[in-house]
């Protein structure tokens, strides 16, 4: 008990942004038209891949002789930097259809 | 200076998540909105390459690094625009499912260093006060892992189903086996966290394992037309493991972004369940791939269906008043929004008034069709939501329904026991001509019959939209 409440108090100011981030989250999108859920998901999914940072940060500590470190890194940062130029991409792509017919 | 310039840049890109979702929820605003979040997300990136420290030291590998992008980036541009638009949602899907497992690589490679921490190190940690910290670092390591896996797994599994390499698999008990494998996890977890075992890292991986099972078994039994609602909650998850990533290294940037993606798309999933008028737990326990055999037995229409020619129909909708054009699947498949929208200008000079009514789940994700259409110039104004079409709909002398099925099925206001019983749908029966354009008599995505087609008002021409729209196109030209 007295771990998790000095682990709770340690990370207070992350725990503060979590949960104000939740909120944040359900009221920007609170009133979503249905025609631009396909798009919203689709940015959203691009946004997630600030995941990268994670694998940027895991690939440049890893030490030269830590191969696990280097291979899964290295993967990780493929695939990551898939998630985010892929994903905001196809969300221009898609948007792309909409600003079309204004003019 | 470098890391206070770190942190005001990730403050940016923050910033610039929020706004950029806020934008991406209003029809004007949201191309903009997508470009402000790559913005930020391409400023917090170069920015942790190139200011980011760790006890004082830069990162290294930098030859590694750019590397990773460069294939990443000149994959994910080739294959975000080359992919049709019919094949938008299950590309979405392939650039979650990469997410998460950007995640879980994290995890495994962070555990790796825990592992094989100097074992007096860790002595002195487990000793020292500090026990806490190191348990609360594995837990983020393990969910980190565990929703990474589920949401990478998954979405492999989303992404085949939806181009049609996977097909519905369930097995009786197929949920209490899922239960079970969820508790055989959780419970795996705990134990590693809370006694830090000597064989943690056979634990670590068994946990890897069994998730990116799990993640299989999850999806494997939801039906097709529930897709887009798993993917909506598996980029949700996937937002949750990269909010790990964030607490692991106490990067806001990742934190804001993961759990702002978490939130909204929790929120995106209920709406996208609202406009299909089921319960997310329906989706999730109830799925359509278990409940469809109970409801194509107690559904079947017996009946014949009557067939109608090019030449009638050409007949039939050049006189009317006023059309309806329902498009569904069928029509994004055989890429016919050009010849769809050929037809409607062509009626239009004739003085026909032509609409399109788009029910908000057609084809295979909601904005599906009204994505297709812009792409072939149809007019917004033409663009009608179901709430509105249904009003219309009894006015309407023809409407024609172009590879659409489940969206106008009766069956979802009358048959209780059918799988779509209690989703809205558009009543086209009002109307006094309904001419669907199938290729066969094949049921739809949910796998049931459609009693629609059976009804009198009803009159079938059967083929490939294209082709079916051209001829008539042609038929029309020459009366």
């Amino acid at each position: 008990m007295e771990q998790i409440l000095s682990w709770i108090s340690n990370h207070q100011e992350i725990l503060y942004i979590v949960i104000l981030m939740i909120f944040v989250g359900i009221e920007v999108i609170g009133r979503v038209p249905s025609v631009l859920h396909t798009p919203l998901m689709s940015g959203a999914n691009a946004i997630h891949g600030v995941v990268i940072i994670g694998a940027i940060i895991v690939m440049g500590k890893a030490a030269p002789t830590n191969y696990l470190a280097l291979i899964f890194g290295f993967i990780a940062v493929i695939v990551g930097t898939l998630n985010v130029v892929g994903g905001f991409v196809v969300t221009d792509r898609m948007l792309e259809m909409f600003s079309k017919k204004k003019k | 200076m470098e890391l206070n310039l770190l942190t005001f840049i990730y403050l940016i890109a923050s910033v610039t998540f929020i706004v950029g979702l806020k934008m991406l929820s209003h029809p004007a605003s949201a191309r903009n909105g997508n470009r402000v979040a790559a913005v930020g997300m391409t400023l917090a990136i170069l920015g942790t390459i190139f200011l980011y420290e760790e006890d004082g030291t830069r990162l290294g590998n930098y030859g590694w690094i750019f590397g990773g992008i460069l294939i990443g980036t000149v994959v994910g541009t080739l294959a975000a625009k080359r992919v049709k638009m019919t094949a938008m949602p299950e590309m979405v899907s392939l650039f979650n499912g990469m997410g998460g497992a950007c995640a879980a690589l994290i995890s495994l490679v962070e555990f790796d260093h825990l592992a094989h921490l100097d074992p007096v190190m860790a002595g002195v940690l487990l000793m020292a006060n500090a026990a806490g910290a190191l348990k609360g670092f594995l837990l983020i390591i393990v969910i980190g892992l565990v929703i990474g896996s589920v949401s990478f797994a998954g979405s492999i599994i989303a992404w085949g189903k939806l181009n049609g390499s996977i097909k519905d698999f369930s097995f009786k008990g197929q949920h209490l086996f899922n239960i079970l494998l969820l508790g055989i996890i959780v419970a795996l977890a705990s134990y590693l966290i809370i006694f830090l075992p000597a064989n943690a890292i056979f634990i670590f991986y068994t946990i890897f394992f069994l998730s990116l099972l799990y993640g299989i078994f999850f999806v494997f039994p939801i039906g097709g037309a529930d897709m887009p609602v798993v993917i909506s909650l598996l980029n949700s998850f996937t937002g949750v493991a990269a909010a790990c990533g964030g607490f692991l290294y106490e990067n806001k940037v990742m934190l804001t972004g993961g759990i702002l993606v978490g939130a909204a798309g929790t929120l995106l999933t209920i709406l996208m369940c609202k406009a299909m008028n089921r319960s997310l737990t329906n989706v999730l326990i109830g799925s359509f791939g278990g409940g469809s055999k109970v409801g194509t037995a107690a559904g079947t229409a017996v009946g014949t269906h009557k067939e109608i020619s090019l030449s009638d129909t050409a007949v039939l909708m050049s006189y009317a008043a006023k059309v309806y054009i329902v498009p569904g699947y069928g029509l994004a498949v055989a890429q016919a929004q050009h010849a769809c929208h050929e037809l409607e200008k062509l009626l239009e000079s004739k003085g026909v008034d032509v609409k399109y009514a788009i029910h908000p789940v057609a084809g295979r994700m909601p904005g599906h069709m009204n994505v297709l259409l812009a792409e072939a110039d149809v007019p917004y104004e033409k663009l009608l939501e179901m709430e509105q079409a249904n009003e219309e709909f009894s006015t309407t002398d023809v409407v024609l329904i172009l590879g659409a099925n489940d969206v106008v099925n009766p069956a979802a206001k009358s048959d209780t026991s059918s799988p779509i019983y209690g989703m809205p749908i558009l009543d086209v029966e009002l109307a006094k001509h309904v001419i669907v354009n199938k290729r066969s008599m094949k049921p739809g995505y949910a796998g049931i019959e459609n009693e629609l087609f059976f009804r009198p008002k009803t009159s079938m021409l059967f083929g490939d939209a294209k082709k079916v729209l051209q001829d008539l196109v042609a038929e029309i030209k020459n009366l």
